[in-house]
């Protein structure tokens, strides 16, 4: 028995034999032609043929993997009709006489080698692009079949990484779990895995691609661990874990649109992070009773110009639709110098996350801010729509975002457009000066959204995505807990109410927390609301409130873990 | 030939969005046309070619078109720059 340790980016138990994936090997041979004609027909055909085949893929990922994965494909056709690539490829059979297989194959790496180069993680997802196209026209060139994996059982599927084109012809009944040598929490497979609801592992090394078809293998994605040939012992206690998780879930999802009450009465608003109106509608299924947060940023990135106000207003309109007279709270426009908007020169910044993002970004940017204002307020009209500001650190800042809410309503008046009038305005505490100060913030606004998230990485002072720190980032800190305590404190002392929509909120040790600390809403994503909501069901309010008075004296993250799992160790298997 | 001279001044030059852009409004027209960058050229109208030219803010391209459309073609890729692809300042 070995263990391989990776990141889990996908939740969930997998046990079953290994299935080592090869991409089939497209050696190109070099010949020369005699028959340039012939040649550049046979070079047609097969542009043709990968045409046919990337609509066919592009209608099938859209059906099935929705518009994002789509959009990876309908970048591929554009990449397939470039007229400098098919221009040299022409040329080179033309002027070298090369067989069209080492004339393509040689222009496309030209071109991926180029974008390699480049610094930003924009042209190297483009050279994996070109790439991807290009082997897909080199197979047909060369006679081989698509459809790499033809499995036969469920397997655990085993690779240096995954592309789009790799996985869409992949009969997903017979996938158990992704483990990749490669890549990471954002990479294709693991965000495929994570719709389709697999476990995955990624990052876990090159020892991976040692295991050959066949082993016996057991996926962990909540651990990130990949179990080679496991002992019975261990085998035993998966196979009980994977049981009582299916078991678990499927009883949660049945229940899913029930309140979360707890076993002595206690009602909590159990509601989704959500960042698009697909996302609307899964919340809805997955039993959320409104919204706790609405990122905005879909209407700002992966485009050449500003949204209008217009826009705006039928985006959350369409969203608000969904809810009706649940509580949507929308967070205005969340983006700093990390993100590269073409429509806007957002200068680059040596500590992004300390710079101008967030509110202090839309502060200085009222062509950004006053069309979201307004789009909102219009929108709001009818429906129970909340305002939230990120990245508030001082008073100052809410009380000028208040004006600008307020002027905007000014305007609209004045203009006879319909306004929202009672919209409630919040904040997301996630600046550690915010949660200090929270009896002063509490006097300002309507409710508190605590993003710990962010709050974690400001308070221990470590970037959340530097690997190195994951040790120390953890939400389960006492530092940030209580933290936490204080601002749901103080926010009750003014009888308002507190929200909490980072990962915490969705994660089973944390849940009986933040209950104890008295959290009036938890707002998580919506594939975390079923099991979450039976997790509240089974706790009971005063052990709760015991658990966390402890926990907040404990010294450290592993500490506090340790006691939720000797309180409550049913929480374990989830 | 018409041919003009332009200044790249948005942040990140003709990558990303923008690129995308500049081979949309080319392929509008059909002139053939060729954006020249130091040693470097590329057909205005392939967004690999344009992406390999790596002209980033205050790069100077120069730009050619040839055909029945060439003033045309020429007069709208340069307001498309001037005007920063459209972007708020």
């Amino acid at each position: 028995m070995k263990t391989i340790r990776g990141i889990g980016a996908s939740p969930g138990i997998a046990i079953g034999p290994a299935y080592r994936f090869h991409r089939v090997d497209l050696h190109v041979d070099t010949r020369s032609v005699h028959d340039v004609d012939a040649e550049f027909a046979r070079f047609y055909q097969a542009l043709e043929h990968a045409e046919g085949q990337l609509r066919l893929v592009h209608e099938k990922a859209r059906r099935e993997a929705g518009a994002e994965q789509a959009a990876i494909f309908e970048a591929q056709l554009e990449m397939l009709r470039d007229p400098e690539l098919l221009g040299e490829t022409q040329a080179a059979i033309r002027d070298q006489r090369l067989n069209a297989e080492a004339a393509w194959w040689s222009t496309v790496e030209r071109f991926a080698a180029i974008l390699e180069e480049m610094e930003s993680e924009y042209f190297r997802a483009r050279a994996a692009d070109i790439r991807d196209v290009g082997r897909r026209v080199l197979r047909i060139l060369k006679g081989i079949t698509e459809e790499p994996m033809q499995l036969t059982e469920p397997v655990v599927i085993l690779a240096q990484d995954l592309s789009p084109s790799d996985t869409v012809g992949l009969d997903k009944s017979l996938v158990l779990g992704f483990c990749t040598a490669g890549g990471g929490e954002t990479s294709h497979t693991a965000i495929l895995a994570r719709s389709l609801g697999l476990p995955a592992v990624v990052a876990a090394g090159p020892e991976v691609l040692q295991i050959p078809s066949g082993t016996q293998v057991i996926l962990d994605g909540v651990e990130g661990l990949l179990i080679v040939e496991p002992d019975e012992q261990a085998a035993k206690v998966f196979v009980q874990r994977r049981e009582a998780l299916t078991k678990l879930r499927e009883q949660a999802f049945a229940h899913c649109k029930e309140p979360a009450v707890t076993l002595d009465g206690h009602r909590v608003e159990v509601v989704a992070n959500i960042g698009n109106v697909q996302g609307a509608f899964t919340a809805l299924e997955h039993g959320a009773e409104g919204v706790g947060l609405l990122r905005t940023e879909f209407l700002y990135l992966e485009r050449s110009t500003l949204p209008d106000e217009e826009e705006q207003y039928q985006a959350y309109r369409a969203i608000l639709e969904v809810f009706g007279q649940q509580p949507v709270v929308l967070r205005t426009l969340d983006i700093g110098g990390d993100k590269e908007l073409a429509y806007m020169e957002l200068p680059k910044e040596e500590n992004p996350f300390l710079g101008v993002r967030g509110i202090r970004l839309c502060l200085v940017h009222p062509e950004l801010f006053y069309p979201q204002i307004r789009a909102a307020l219009r929108a709001g009209v009818g429906y129970n729509l909340k305002l939230m500001f990120p990245m508030i650190a001082t008073l100052d800042e809410v009380r000028a975002a208040k004006r600008i809410v307020e002027a905007c309503r000014e305007e609209l008046r004045r203009d006879g457009k319909p306004v929202a009038d009672n919209i409630e305005i919040g904040i997301m505490v996630e600046v550690p000066s915010a949660a200090v100060m929270a009896e002063h913030f509490a006097r300002e606004v309507d409710f508190f959204s605590i993003g710990t998230n962010d709050l974690t990485q400001y308070t221990l002072a470590a970037d959340r995505a530097n690997a190195q720190l994951a040790d120390l980032i953890s939400a389960f800190s006492p530092a940030v807990l209580i933290l936490i305590d204080q601002v749901i404190q103080a926010a009750h002392r003014h009888g308002k109410w507190v929200g909490l929509c980072g990962e915490l909120a969705g994660e089973p040790l944390g849940i009986p927390i933040l209950l104890g600390l008295g959290l009036d809403e938890f707002s998580m994503n919506p594939s975390a609301i079923p099991l979450a909501k039976q997790i509240i069901r089974s706790l009971s309010l005063t052990q709760c409130q015991e658990l966390a008075r402890e926990v907040l004296t404990l010294e450290s993250a592993q500490a506090v873990k340790e006691r939720v799992r000797e309180r409550f160790p049913f929480l374990t298997l989830s | 030939m018409v041919e003009a001279k332009v200044l790249i001044k948005n942040k990140v030059g003709l990558h990303a969005r923008p690129a995308s852009l500049f081979v949309q409004t080319a392929n509008k027209f059909k002139s053939a046309i060729t954006a020249i960058h130091g040693e470097r050229k590329a057909n205005a109208k392939s967004i690999l070619s344009v992406l390999t030219l790596g002209a980033d803010q205050g790069a100077e391209l120069i730009l050619q078109a040839e055909g029945e459309d060439a003033e045309e073609a020429v007069q709208a890729l340069v307001s498309l720059i001037e005007s920063n692809f459209g972007e708020a300042e």
